[in-house]
């Protein structure tokens, strides 16, 4: 059984490779290069997949998932500019949302408990399952 | 191919654990242990999968579904409260995951058919949440024997 819960964040971003020309990062990226950013309304939906316990009928509590998200993705991304503001993409890696999306799913898959410890008031932690980002509603990346 | 039918219904629920004291069940359930209830409106999202008919072109008739949804679900739980009302949420704790299952269990006799067979119940309890109960879990449940 999957379980999927929906969380937002607010962040701005410029694709730009600095190995790249002005020219050339316009041509690939075009407005999204802009100099000064843009920023969107990201919806992250994540998915956990196991069996609910016997008892709680749950597969996780859901404040232990929101504390897990809200501690390792929306503290470090909500209301930040990914460029200037997050150490994954301050060496020049461009923060598309596939690499965004990559850098979540990373993020959490490094802090995740153990599946099948307890964890919190979880008794038995689900898998990662998946990860989706909508960047808008119309720009949607799954890993 | 699969299909998909969308239907929506109210309900109120709580959750908590007999067993366990009303903090405990706070800690676990947060604002969903509440003694007296609250409710959602629930979307659920049912699929069919299957080949068209050479003749209809159709998997199944949906207007069948809708009838089926109908009786098996809305009928059962739309604006219900679902621990007083519903079994087993007498006994068991009307979690998303526990009320998918329990859908799946309702509508699995009726939609188990040569070209057409229930695929998965998706159950949103808010717009935030949802849990998606397949036919992997069905057969991992009766293994278990489980209805828990």
């Amino acid at each position: 059984m999957t379980l999927t819960r929906r969380y937002r964040f607010s962040a701005s971003h410029r694709l730009y490779n600095p190995a790249l020309s002005e020219l050339e990062n316009r041509e690939i990226y075009g407005r999204c290069s802009n100099p000064f950013g843009h920023g969107h309304n990201y919806i992250l939906e994540i998915g956990v997949e196991g069996r609910p316990d016997a008892v709680s009928g749950r597969m996780i509590a859901s404040a232990d998932l929101d504390s897990l998200v809200g501690e390792e993705v929306l503290r470090i991304y909500n209301g930040k500019n990914m460029n200037l503001d997050i150490d994954t993409f301050l060496g020049g890696r461009v923060p598309t949302t596939e690499n965004v999306a990559k850098d979540i799913r990373e993020r959490l898959e490094r802090r995740w408990p153990a599946p099948g410890s307890p964890f919190g008031h979880t008794a038995r932690m689900p898998s990662l399952s998946g990860v989706r980002l909508f960047e808008t509603a119309k720009n949607i990346f799954d890993i | 191919m699969r299909i998909t039918r969308r239907v929506d219904f109210s309900a109120s629920h709580l959750c908590a654990i007999p067993s366990l004291s009303q903090g405990e069940n706070e800690a676990i359930y947060g604002d969903g242990a509440n003694p007296h209830g609250h409710g959602h409106n629930y979307v659920l999202e049912v699929t069919l999968e299957g080949e068209p008919d050479p003749v209809t072109g159709m998997i199944y008739d949906l207007k069948d579904l809708k009838a089926i949804l109908e009786s098996e679900v809305l009928d059962v739980m739309d604006h219900r409260f679902l621990n007083k009302e519903v079994p087993p949420f007498d006994h068991v704790v009307p979690t998303a995951e526990n009320v998918s299952r329990e859908i799946w269990r309702r509508l699995w006799p009726k939609l188990n058919l040569a070209n057409a067979k229930l695929s998965r119940v998706r159950l949103y309890e808010t717009e935030d949440l949802f849990v998606d109960y397949s036919a992997e879990d069905h057969v991992a449940d009766g293994q278990s024997g489980g209805t828990s």
